[in-house]
């Protein structure tokens, strides 16, 4: 078996499981469907694993067919596989599997069963695509066809308008970037004659050599493609879609709203980090929308009482740190806490999954409470996930925040510092939710405390999985301050060796300074905790619904953010239209339509006169006209 | 004249072809005078035509007057817009 035939059937298994649940599901008993769901991402990860170990002695191309080729344009239908892709290949194929056997258990009493397993396989078919394309092309196929699955998998209870609405937003939300996106991938064409990561990236060596940074072209080029990636990693000022995707079923909100799909922005950011690092500007403005959104997304999660939402919020403001070590030219940090994010965000969304399964459907964690008892696994893994997510260490989300936090203190310490605060309000949202939830005790009706049940196994297996990656999922990138041996860092070091000859800003920061910046952060994380579990452990039925007054309620709407959408965006836009509507349309072009209709009446009615049925006269008529025709022949044209 | 004057479609289409048989007769007279015979291989042409002519005309007519009746073309204005 060759590298090419095992990518192919990495690639094509989620395609065959797509086709064959879409057309032939509904006749298929639902065991059946799972099974084609489940195994087809279970043979792509297999053969993921393969070119994983492949991708370990070296990076390789992979060239199907020659695609496009017009004049000295040619797209290759090729795929690079070296150490970066493989690990997001992992991420999604791995992550995706457990969520695809999630959902046997969550979905299983859903009509539409099928159509929810050939959407998610459809899904990871086109993520593979995105991230294995060796061309900007293939990467937008990729990234045009996960944002459809998104649109089709929120929409997927299309008999609810509201949930139709989410999805249309998502979907128009991320056109916008994707104009970026494309717009970028037309200038990268014409700055360097090829849209292969490897000949762009080959021409911006050249750059580096001459020591030509802030290029305008470039910061152009960047600043496009970053454009693309706030529309699908929902940063300021395009993040409001994703909230609102949470409409879609929760196993999906897990999968693509913030293990994978969102970090699609990060990877093509990572991907194209020769160009970024030609740009010193662009990566500044990155830095300031990532942690603008990691603290505004964070400050929203802290009023927020759906629990989908909560965790909404959390993945924008986590998706901001990601940005913020983008920002500061720390690839390796930005993929590691891509890669630790996905497993401990997949799992709290299954968990709060696991919670609404058991509350039949509910998801106001105002009515929660008290679910400790009822739900020990989902307690013990969700546990596990917020101790991650707020960075108490040794879990996870600890290694890859701080490793953030440290390098964004190199560059410029505001950063550091709203970060910190960032942090320290992620952890005291995370804990309120996590409190309200499971402490306490229960404040629904006593028809939902009868329904209180642990979920099946199919459930519990993926969470139990998720818990134990996130818990070790860090010991991949631990600092060298305790003595340990960055494995992440090695694994990218030939990944990001074309671009350390580009000048570091900041100084490296020595031991002790790391340290005792870890120990800032988790001794206020803690301190933030323990205030968490005193306002939130203890409360009541009573005093959970009165109206949030002064910062509480702008907090609770949002800033109203989608509010000020509305007013300076679509209310114009809807006005526009409707002028358009009245005045160019009714007007205008349904003159000149009914204008044509009516002259051909008008005209009819009055030649048909002529018809007078008399042969005899169209016989003189005819004479007259021959006669009237060799006179002008006769005496004008000779 | 007969053409326009006459109101029985037979006697039109009579009139008719005396008129194409004139100009077959001008065409045969003037080719033999300047010795050119184009005009008497033409003269072949317009005869074909003048038969395969009468043939659907006259058909026209007789389905025509097994409904109405008559040859008179002017009691044939049904048609008259």
């Amino acid at each position: 078996m060759n590298t090419a035939f095992i990518l192919a059937v990495a690639i094509l298994c989620p395609l065959a499981g797509f086709l064959v649940n879409f057309l032939f599901g509904n006749k298929m008993p639902k065991g059946l469907v799972s099974i084609v769901g489940c195994g087809s991402i279970l043979v792509a990860l297999v053969m993921n694993i393969i070119l994983f170990a492949n991708a370990l002695n070296g990076p390789e191309t992979i060239t199907y067919f020659n695609w496009i080729h017009a004049g000295s344009f040619s797209v290759d239908f090729s795929f690079l596989i070296d150490r970066l892709s493989v690990l997001m290949l992992l991420i999604i194929t791995g992550v995706g599997f457990l969520i695809h056997l999630y959902s046997v258990g969550y979905m299983h009493d859903d009509d539409a069963y099928f159509r929810y397993f050939a959407y998610l396989n459809l899904f990871v078919f086109f993520m593979q695509m995105l991230v294995m394309g060796a061309n900007y092309l293939i990467a937008f196929i990729g990234w045009e066809g996960v944002g459809l699955c998104s649109y089709l998998l929120i929409g997927f209870w299309y008999k609810n308008t509201g949930y139709n609405n989410a999805a249309k937003k998502a979907f128009i939300m991320n056109r916008i970037g994707d104009l970026g996106f494309l717009i970028g991938i037309f200038w990268i064409f014409n700055q360097f004659g090829s849209i292969n990561y490897k000949e762009v990236f080959a021409g911006a060596q050249g750059f580096i050599i001459n020591n030509n940074y802030n290029d305008t072209v470039i910061i152009f080029i960047t600043v496009l493609l970053f454009v693309g990636a706030i529309g699908k990693s929902a940063q300021i000022p395009l993040y409001t879609w994703l909230p609102d995707a949470m409409a879609g079923p929760t196993p999906v909100s897990a999968l693509i709203h913030a293990a994978t799909m969102v970090t699609a922005g990060i990877y093509v950011i990572v991907r194209s980090h020769v160009l970024y690092s030609l740009s010193p500007f662009t990566q500044d403005i990155i830095a300031i929308v990532g942690i603008t959104t990691a603290f505004f997304a964070a400050t929203i999660g802290l009023a927020q009482n759906d629990i989908k939402k909560v965790l909404a919020y959390s993945t924008v403001s986590q998706l901001g740190y990601m940005f913020v070590a983008l920002g500061v030219g720390a690839y390796g940090s930005g993929m590691f806490h891509l890669m630790t994010h996905a497993f401990f965000k997949a799992l709290l969304f299954l968990c709060a999954g696991s919670v609404i399964h058991a509350m039949g459907g509910e998801q106001d964690m105002r009515v929660m409470g008290g679910l400790r008892k009822k739900l020990p696994i989902t307690f013990i893994t969700m546990l596990t996930g917020t101790l991650a997510i707020s960075g108490i260490p040794p879990f996870a989300g600890f290694f890859s925040k701080d490793e953030i936090l440290a390098k964004a203190y190199e560059h410029n310490p505001i950063l550091w510092v709203v970060g910190l605060i960032t942090a320290v309000i992620t952890a005291v949202y995370m804990f309120r939710m996590l409190f309200l939830t499971f402490y306490g005790n229960f404040r629904g009706d006593a028809h939902q405390e009868s329904h209180l049940h642990e979920s099946p196994s199919t459930m519990t297996i993926p969470l139990m999985v998720l818990a134990v990656l996130s818990l070790i999922g860090g010991f991949v990138g631990i600092p060298e301050v305790f003595g340990g041996k960055h494995i992440l860092n090695d694994y990218f070091a030939p990944i990001f060796s074309d671009i350390a000859t580009v000048p570091h800003t900041g100084t490296a920061l020595s031991h002790s300074m790391e340290f005792i910046l870890m120990a800032i952060s988790v001794g206020l994380v803690l301190i933030a905790i323990y205030f968490a579990s005193r306002m939130f452990i203890k409360k009541t039925a009573e005093g959970m619904d009165e109206e949030p007054k002064g910062f509480a309620k702008l907090l609770a709407n949002k800033y109203y953010v989608d509010e000020i959408y509305d007013a300076i965006i679509v209310k114009p836009a809807d006005w526009f239209s409707g002028f358009i509507y009245r005045f160019l349309e009714l007007d205008f072009i349904d003159g000149i339509v009914n204008g044509v209709g009516r002259a051909t009446t008008y005209s009819g009615k009055t030649i048909r006169k002529l018809q007078t049925g008399h042969i005899g006269f169209y016989l003189f008529a005819m004479t007259i006209c021959i006669v009237i025709l060799i006179l002008i022949n006769n005496f004008f044209i000779s | 004249m007969g053409v326009l004057l006459r109101r029985n479609i037979i006697i039109i289409f009579m009139s008719v072809e005396l008129m194409l048989n004139s100009v077959n007769l001008l065409f045969t007279a003037f080719s033999a005078y300047s010795s050119n015979p184009a005009g008497q291989i033409f003269v072949f042409f317009v005869m074909v035509v003048a038969a395969a002519e009468i043939a659907i005309g006259l058909a026209i007519v007789i389905m025509i007057h097994r409904n109405t009746k008559t040859v008179d073309v002017n009691e044939w204005s049904k048609l008259k817009g």
